[in-house]
């Protein structure tokens, strides 16, 4: 079967404003509004894009997470998906283990295409697609704004810093999302009622034959240091006054 | 423990990129540290001497190849593996060059990789943002382990130049992989300063309400030698390219002056300007929250402010 695997994180919602824990071990999470991260969510709007275009048959998500992650998969098969899988794995999951996680399902799953978020607004690490991609010897696109596929190729416009580049892999590959996209579709109500029927299949990381090794250790978090308000000029003429002064003009 | 690091050089086949610079000021900060460049491209020569020129650099080691042209993460990733074994470092700039390449590497040296360093506090004690720069991570890794990392150029000056490092040739044969190939690239033409070095940068927000509106923005940035950018909300609204956008998703920029005009100040906007020296704001809305970390605030209509500016340094 043409399948698409798609990756989701839960992450700290993109509204919540964060604070750090004031014994630094961490930020609050208690009752704090938990989301799929954005960038996953435009992978699996894509995922469901090419499905729709009859470009696959099926789009499988699959996250490595606590059970409350569960939710956010919930969301995912709304958002239509035709089945989940879930990873059981408590505390920190560096990339280096998702990715390798990750490659298990594709080695289970044999998907042609795997689409990723291009990092999670948390630890805003950025890696596990390109960990993944490298992991499973397969070519990577990262920052993708557009992707046109035939049977064997994918050819992926990338948002780089010089503007767009354009780059052709052959498939299987990974694929990790930028903004622009596309834009996630809403979540109906009776899609909310559907997918609790859908399938969504709980793995450990043990028996998937996964150590979570934590290579890194996060030893302290902290508030960034915050800005001097600064002083209110009245008009143009006393801008550029000050900012002559200070040599900035 | 003396940190031995590779930094993967950045360009564009003919010049050596700032980041590279910011780079090896970065490993500079490890005392002791020794700084190897290395140089991947069709034909080094060129960028090799310009990294051999950094103040701090010991030695740059180049690899020619003219799979080497383009910057294919999957291409270039081996090879930098094939140089790692006698560092305990491999550096990249947190640029879209160095974000794709650099996790590459580290998976396929099963080594852990921290990302956007802003502080070297030792090697192996390092800071970086997290949650769009609203909590700083300190990260510790193993000695024993090798590490890979990507620098967050806004958080370090580019070296400076007066070294005469020695240019090695590197021998790697490792087998590359022709599944990735290179297409095209299309960047808007434009002769102002580069966005991610201008020592000025004016930015613009949805407020400037159409592209025609930018004119104003590119007329005063012309006057004073500025780069132009742009919030999201302004690339989203399609008034300016995207590769003008500044913030968490776009460039994160350090200039000696920044000018947010008609930006209210969304935090993934403050997360790309946090190390700019002078944040002046222009909004008609008082109480945008860009005015918070502004060190001038200047409440008006950006469509007579930004003209009046021009004109008043006309006059000199």
């Amino acid at each position: 079967m043409k399948r698409i695997l798609v990756g989701i994180k839960r992450v700290v919602d993109y509204n919540v404003r964060i604070r750090v824990k004031p014994d630094n071990t961490g930020v609050i999470t208690d009752g704090v509004k938990m989301s799929v991260n954005p960038f996953d969510e435009i992978a699996l709007e894509e995922a469901l894009r090419i499905k729709e275009r009859g470009g696959a048959e099926e789009v499988v998500v699959a996250t490595v997470g606590p059970a409350d992650t569960q939710a956010q998969l919930r969301t995912a098969l709304a958002m239509g998906a035709d089945r989940a899988l879930h990873v059981q794995a408590d505390g920190i999951i560096e990339p280096l283990t998702a990715a390798r996680t990750l490659l298990k399902l594709v080695e289970k799953e044999q998907p042609f295409l795997v689409i990723l978020g291009k990092q999670a607004i948390d630890d805003d690490n950025g890696q596990t697609g390109q960990v993944l991609a490298a992991l499973w010897n397969r070519p990577q696109a990262t920052y993708a704004s557009k992707i046109e596929l035939t049977d064997t190729t994918a050819r992926v416009t990338r948002e780089v810093d010089a503007g767009l580049e354009t780059i052709e892999v052959d498939l299987p590959a990974v694929i990790t999302t930028d903004l622009r996209l596309n834009e996630p579709r809403y979540v109906k109500l009776p899609d909310i009622m559907k997918a609790k029927k859908k399938p969504l299949e709980t793995l450990q990381l043990a028996a998937l034959g996964i150590e979570p090794r934590q290579q890194l250790k996060l030893a302290r978090f902290e508030p960034p240091p915050q800005r001097q308000k600064g002083i209110r000029v009245k008009d143009a003429a006393e801008l550029v006054e000050a900012l002559k002064k200070k040599g900035l003009l | 423990m003396s940190a031995k690091i590779l930094i993967v050089a950045e360009h564009d086949g003919k010049k050596l990129n700032v980041s590279t610079a910011k780079c090896v000021t970065a490993a500079r900060s490890l005392a002791g540290a020794e700084i190897t460049v290395a140089v991947l491209a069709a034909d080094c020569a060129a960028v090799a001497a310009q990294a051999a020129q950094l103040a701090g650099v010991g030695k740059v080691v180049t690899v020619d190849n003219p799979a080497n042209e383009h910057a294919l993460a999957a291409v270039y990733a081996p090879q930098v593996v094939a140089l790692a074994a006698p560092y305990t470092h491999l550096f990249g700039p947190s640029t879209t060059f160095g974000k794709d390449l650099m996790p590459r590497v580290a998976g396929l040296l099963g080594a852990p990789q921290i990302s956007d360093i802003m502080a070297l506090e030792s090697p192996t004690r390092f800071k970086r943002p997290i949650f769009a720069g609203n909590a700083i991570l300190t990260v510790e890794s193993s000695p024993e382990a090798k590490l890979v990392g990507t620098i967050r150029a806004a958080s370090f000056e580019a070296a400076g130049t007066g070294g005469t490092a020695p240019i090695e040739k590197a021998n790697v044969s490792v087998e590359l992989p022709k599944h990735t190939r290179w297409i095209s690239v299309s960047a808007a033409k434009s002769d102002r300063p580069d966005l991610q070095t201008a020592a000025r940068v004016i930015s613009g927000g949805r407020a400037l309400g159409s592209a025609d509106g930018f004119k104003i923005l590119y007329s005063l940035a012309d006057k004073i030698g500025a780069a132009v950018g742009a919030s999201r909300a302004a690339v989203d609204a399609g008034y300016a390219p995207n590769e003008m956008q500044v913030g968490q998703t776009g460039k994160i920029i350090a200039p000696e002056l920044y000018m947010a005009v008609g930006i209210s100040g969304a935090i993934q906007h403050l997360t790309g300007i946090k190390d700019a020296r002078t944040i002046v704001a222009i909004n008609k809305d008082g109480e945008a929250p860009i005015f918070e970390v502004a060190d001038f605030g200047l409440v008006g209509d950006l469509f007579q402010v930004i003209p009046e500016i021009e004109r008043l340094l006309a006059k000199g």
